[in-house]
């Protein structure tokens, strides 16, 4: 019995879908398969205004139709990526990119772990060329005679 | 100088969590708009009542406010208000962007609701929308005299939010004037 119901269950999700699904039910037209890609490409470059977490591929609201709607127009007049990334950025700003433009205001967030991680690793040299540098300590000549002597003076 | 360095970390933390805090109560719907103190964007779009064409050389004379509204838009309801209370006590003037809307639902909504706007521009593919950087409606934008987009407000414009940030930065605005 248990048997049967899971070949039941194994035959349902089968049945599933085997490419993801997206939420987005456009239906736009492309004259060639490098179109497509590109605009699959680009859409899931952006990322959606209203939702914020989901690229303009993967969301359905209206914004992103209407924005989906605008880049493959953008596509079909032949316009390069970066003019449809600076068409983009003229109206929704730094927030329409996963990956924002380097520019002023971004450099801290471009650099700023690369910081840390200079600092970090300074700090560990530091560390560890104080403590070898301990340990590698020996005696100037003066020292030695000293130390002979304390150590003759005891026995 | 040494107890100094031991306290560096302490002291970084301290600084790393200040700024999350803060980064916690930021309200991450309201994004930056970058469109403050650009030009409104060109358009040529139809009333929403009389179908007559409208372009950006008939909106009124700044400083005025340009509200996206939608019937479907339940925030718009809320601040519904105070739209027909400053259009009625004539403090500014209002002009509608009536965004991917239907007309018929547009026209019913104002008449059950009353129409605070000198008109209304039927943005049905949401163009203009884009144009202004907008996300969804209730939003409305501050037109100075110029033509210059100078404060946009995302979300519902109460009175609170009238008091509190319009009615300065008309203010602001009339001292540049004077």
């Amino acid at each position: 019995m248990s048997r049967l119901i899971m070949i039941l269950i194994l035959g349902l999700a089968s049945l599933g879908p085997i490419v993801p699904v997206y939420a987005q039910v456009d239906t736009f037209e492309f004259d060639t398969a490098e179109q497509q890609q590109r605009f699959r490409r680009l859409s899931d470059e952006f990322r959606c205004p209203m939702c914020q977490n989901t690229s303009l591929t993967g969301s359905t609201g209206g914004v992103a139709e209407d924005l989906r709607r605008e880049i493959h127009r953008m596509i079909m007049d032949d316009w390069t990526d970066e003019q449809i990334e600076q068409f983009m950025f003229d109206r929704y700003g730094d927030f329409i990119f996963y990956r924002p433009r380097l520019r002023a205001e971004t450099v801290l967030l471009w650099f700023g772990p690369l910081i840390f991680l200079v600092v970090g690793g300074l700090v560990i040299f530091n560390i560890v060329r104080k403590s070898r540098a301990a340990s590698a300590e020996t005696l100037s000549e003066e020292e030695q005679r000293q130390l002979n002597e304390l150590l003759d003076r005891k026995s | 100088m040494l107890r100094l360095k031991y306290f560096l970390p302490v002291l970084v933390f301290a600084a790393l969590g200040i700024f999350m805090y803060i980064g916690l109560h930021l309200n991450s719907r309201e994004l930056p708009s970058v469109l403050i103190n650009k030009p409104l964007p060109n358009f040529q779009l139809e009333e929403v009542r009389t179908n007559t064409l409208v372009s950006k050389d008939d909106l009124p004379e700044g400083p005025f406010l340009l509200n996206v509204w939608g019937s479907y838009c339940l925030p718009c309801l809320v601040e519904h208000p105070t739209f027909m209370r400053l259009s009625e006590d004539g403090v500014i003037p209002i002009v509608g962007i009536n965004y991917k809307d239907r007309q018929g639902a547009a026209q019913d909504w104002l008449d059950t609701n009353g129409n605070p706007f000198q008109f209304s521009v039927m943005d049905e593919d949401g163009r203009l929308g884009i144009d202004l950087g907008v996300y969804g409606a209730p939003e409305t934008f501050l037109i100075d005299k110029n033509g210059l987009i100078r404060y946009r407000h995302v979300s519902v414009l109460d009175e609170q939010a009238w008091q509190e940030i319009f009615v300065p930065a008309i203010e602001e605005l009339q001292r540049e004037e004077s």
